[in-house]
């Protein structure tokens, strides 16, 4: 969103007073597409571009990209699949739901921090205090009512994530200090902490296991689990947290259109002398921004903990690349709660559909994978390059338009060809 | 003397028009060897625009432009480069971390076979040159750890390594102290005793008579005479400048001043550089009553207008708005105690212009119990609001859901002027409230300057220019260096204040005119 003003704000400097009203159309344009259309036409380009990928390797794009449409589970959705067939679809489009959940949830982290002109690289670390919160929690405090204690680990996480971001955001304020550059190193003291909390003798290394063991946390509690209502709890069906995560969708939007804080928000991130001018104070913004993404970010990774995985591992710490997925479903949503959402779905359905056990075959599987990678980079690609998306978007129209104009204006020369301009 | 030779640099009927405004007008200007030749005039009055034509970023819509005789088409600085043209522009244009010699060779760099950089021979050229004209700077520091005046030699020297003939400098004073100022003075006349011929951009009165040959003023871009400078004085000088084009007339009767609504006393502001702005200032406006802060861009009013509305704290002094002392309490201290502030540049501080209109008017507001509750916005409130105010105040261009950066300049002042007047002040800034607007829209704003002072309102208008500060004021204060340079009745002469903004003595004028 804000490459893209600065973009046009650049554009309008470079052809001067006469294109003023440019910028301006432009973003109206921009605003008419917003919510879902722009990213679903980003991602489309970006399968185009990952199918010539394909092609170029001597392979059928189609035929990948249906298999890996099939893995997704979407499929499910048509009512000629059934039998056996139905029941893996079923199975693949839980996976699918099931990974957008803190695909959406970190997205809202990077999204709402861009909303004020912050660039959150540090949904990683925010999602990993939240987890060890949550694990905490969720497998300490046996016995407690288990609404009370679900609710008891999200909360947590909510504030062990806030609080990890509310550093950045302190240090912004207070001192200036870059958030990429703060976020970015709070990332790895994050990651460290949780390798230490659940290493063989760490303060949280489960106590279930021997200290030869596994460096593991304790597991979940039952009382603390969230439902699970599709598919079969031993089989890692769909739990609520879906829900959860869309529900949080709603809250963003309403956060950022209809309070105090904001509507703060978006004035310093559009303009921070003028928010300034008007008496808002930037960096109690800023604190406040990354207080709220922390949480979000932690509650995605309580989703994960309480929904489906229950216990936390080093290598699970080490390994996840949840943060920078987030960046992407964000700049994919353009930072929008609509576009978040279903650019938080179309990445779980890419990952899903593209995880080796549900290729079929006659693909090849490490094609596919790298498939993945290449899609994920492409839609970054565009969407840092908006500008050109919206371009050919609007490009093509124009050449519709021109088309369509032309025969009108050869037939019709004199009074018409005013409009040809 | 040299009456034969064809002038150096010549322009014939220069003509360039922005949309409907006409930047210049027909401007003829003639520069000889060796010359200095001072461009004098008003902000705005064309001189900059006329200086870009020259040196290639905008292409005039008529008129030519002769170097040595010929007719030239100048399509880029680095083609104006080419013909012997250098220009020091007010905002340089160096490399902070890269040192002296390297920012003058930047482009044309000297080379060994291989293409190696030749700093030897950049560091050595430097030297020849800064000797010679007594541009004294060292090569080897970082641009960014000598002072603006060694700055602007650099950029003089950039000028020179690259054969200027013609130099331009664009208000080369603005930025440098007394005492460098004074060597610059000693600079130009080294440059032209060896046959360089400089244009001098100023709108100060004393140093343009101090070191140009010849002096032409332009006024709403039009050239109004060329004078040399035997014979010219501050007082000639001032009323070409100024002229006696008729002001706009918004009726108005005397105002009643009331008791006082604002009070500076003392104040001493440093700009973000820790450079005082503000000297020692003390003024005081009264409710109903209109005063004008007068003076030339750069003298402090910029620091003075913030350190009142808050947004940047005095080193020491006291700004009191009825009763209440505000001074370094933040913005928000400022409007509760009755501050509203038109910011002088809309776009970057008066307005958020992805904001929808609605948004826009609220932001002085927003927190107040009409327009938000517990951490909520009211936004029918809000937007019923902005549908009255975009009404009364007669804003074109879209309604409350439209954005601001969809608006015309003069559109987007009316709903600056709008949302601060709304807010009900008891002191109103208006800073450069009528800059770049239309005749139509000036009137405007001036009309409802003139209500919210028979309002009983405090209002001080902070303006660079002489019409408008004579059609609104009931008292004009001359602000000069920072300090109070004087305080005149709304009849005051042009002459008389244009004199004491430029930093000359009133009294002497008034001797004159007695």
């Amino acid at each position: 969103m804000s490459t893209l003003d600065e973009e046009l704000q650049a554009e309008a400097e470079e052809s001067g007073a006469a294109a003023a009203r440019s910028p301006a159309s432009l973003t109206a344009f921009r605003r008419g597409l917003s919510g879902v259309t722009i990213p679903i036409l980003t991602a489309i380009l970006a399968f185009i571009g990952g199918g010539l990928i394909v092609l170029a390797t001597g392979h059928n794009p189609l035929t990948t990209y249906s298999s890996i449409f099939d893995g997704t589970g979407l499929n499910w959705l048509f009512p000629w699949v059934s039998g056996s067939e139905r029941a893996t679809a079923a199975g693949n489009l839980q996976q699918t739901l099931i990974q957008a959940t803190p695909l959406l949830m970190v997205g809202l982290a990077v999204a709402f921090a861009f909303r004020a002109g912050m660039f959150n690289i540090g949904g990683q670390g925010q999602y990993t205090l939240g987890g060890i919160a949550a694990v905490w929690v969720g497998s300490s405090f046996r016995g407690m009512e288990p609404v009370l204690h679900v609710l008891f680990a999200i909360v947590a996480a909510a504030a062990a994530g806030g609080a990890w971001a509310g550093i950045a955001g302190v240090l912004k304020a207070v001192t200036g200090a870059n958030e990429v550059i703060t976020t970015i190193m709070l990332n790895w003291v994050a990651i460290w902490f949780g390798v230490y909390c659940f290493q063989l003798g760490g303060p949280l290394h489960s106590s279930a296991h021997d200290m030869t063991t596994t460096p593991v946390s304790n597991t979940v509690v039952n009382g603390a689990k969230l439902p699970v209502f599709w598919g079969s709890a031993a089989l890692q069906g769909l739990d609520v947290g879906i829900f959860i995560a869309i529900g949080f969708a709603f809250v963003f939007a309403i956060l950022i259109k209809r309070t105090r804080l904001g509507y703060e928000a978006r004035a310093v991130g559009f303009n921070p002398d003028a928010a300034e001018t008007a008496g808002m104070s930037a960096g109690r913004t800023w604190i406040r921004v990354m207080l709220i993404c922390g949480a979000f970010a932690g509650i995605a990774a309580s989703l994960d903990i309480l929904g489906w995985k229950f216990d936390l591992f080093t290598n699970d710490v080490q390994t996840s690349q949840i943060g920078a997925y987030g960046i992407a479903v964000a700049l994919l949503g353009r930072n929008t709660a609509s576009g978040t959402t279903v650019a938080a779905l179309l990445f779980g359905a890419l990952l899903t559909g593209t995880s080796n056990r549900n290729i079929n075959l006659s693909i090849d599987p490490t094609l596919v994978q790298y498939l993945t990678f290449m899609i994920e980079g492409l839609i970054v690609l565009l969407v840092s390059t908006d500008v050109i998306t919206l371009r050919l978007i609007k490009g093509g129209r124009q050449l519709g338009l021109a088309v369509r104009r032309r025969p009108a204006a050869a037939a019709a020369p004199g009074p018409d060809q005013g409009g040809e301009k | 003397m040299a009456d034969s030779a064809p002038p150096v640099l010549e322009l014939k009927g220069v003509t360039k028009k922005f949309g409907s405004v006409v930047a210049n007008d027909r401007v003829g200007f003639d520069l000889q060897r060796g010359e200095v030749h001072a461009l004098l005039g008003e902000n705005g009055a064309g001189k900059s625009t006329l200086m870009s034509v020259l040196y290639g970023l905008y292409s005039p819509d008529e008129g030519e432009i002769l170097v040595d005789g010929e007719p030239v088409q100048i399509g880029s600085p680095s083609a104006a480069i080419k013909l012997g043209i250098g220009m020091v522009h007010q905002h340089f244009m160096l490399i902070d971390v890269m040192t002296v010699a390297e920012n003058i060779v930047l482009g044309q760099e000297p080379v060994r076979r291989g293409g190696v950089l030749d700093l030897k021979a950049a560091r050595a050229r430097v030297r020849e040159l800064s000797e010679r004209y007594g541009l004294a700077v060292d090569p080897d520091a970082r641009i960014e750890d000598i002072t603006v005046g060694a700055q602007q030699r650099v950029e003089i020297l950039k000028a020179l390594y690259r054969d200027a003939r013609i130099l331009v400098l664009d208000e080369p004073t603005a930025v440098l102290t007394a005492q460098e100022a004074r060597g610059l003075t000693e600079v130009l006349n080294r440059l032209k005793a060896d046959g360089t011929a400089i244009v001098f951009i100023s709108h100060k009165l004393s140093e343009v008579l101090e070191v140009a040959d010849r002096i032409t003023v332009l006024r709403r871009g039009k050239r109004v005479e060329t004078v040399a400078r035997q014979g010219a004085t501050e007082r000639s000088l001032a009323r070409l400048v100024v002229g006696r084009d008729v002001m706009l007339a918004v009726e108005k009767t005397p105002g009643k001043p009331e008791h006082a609504l604002l009070e500076v006393r003392d104040l001493c502001v440093d700009d973000d550089r820790g450079l005082e702005q503000v000297t020692s200032l003390s003024l005081t406006v009264r409710g109903g009553e209109i005063v004008a802060l007068a003076g030339v861009d750069g003298n402090g009013q910029q620091e003075l207008v913030e350190a009142i509305a808050g947004l940047r704290s005095p080193e020491s002094g006291s700004v009191t708005v009825d009763g209440r002392d505000i001074a370094g309490r933040g913005v928000r201290s400022a409007t509760d105690a009755g501050v509203a502030h038109i910011a002088q540049d809309r776009q970057q501080r008066g307005l958020v212009l992805p904001f929808t209109l609605t948004e826009n008017l609220a932001l002085r507001e927003y927190r107040a119990p009409q327009f938000s509750a517990r951490g909520w916005l009211r936004l029918g409130h809000m937007k019923e609001r902005a549908q009255k105010l975009l009404r009364e105040y007669d804003v074109r261009g879209g309604g409350p859901e439209a954005y601001a950066a969809a608006l015309s300049g003069g559109n987007q002042q009316k709903v600056c002027v709008a949302r601060e007047i709304a807010s009900d002040p008891k002191l109103l800034i208006a800073h450069q409230p009528t800059r770049g607007l239309d005749v139509g829209a000036i009137e405007f704003v001036h009309s409802r300057l003139i209500a919210e002072r028979d309002r009983g309102r405090a209002v001080l208008l902070v303006s660079l220019e002489y019409e408008e500060v004579r059609a609104l004021a009931d008292r004009i204060l001359v602000i000069y260096e920072g300090a109070i340079a004087g305080e005149f009745p709304p009849d005051a002469s042009e002459e008389e204040l244009g004199i004491a903004m430029t930093g000359g003595h009133a009294r002497q004028a008034e001797e004159v005119n007695g």
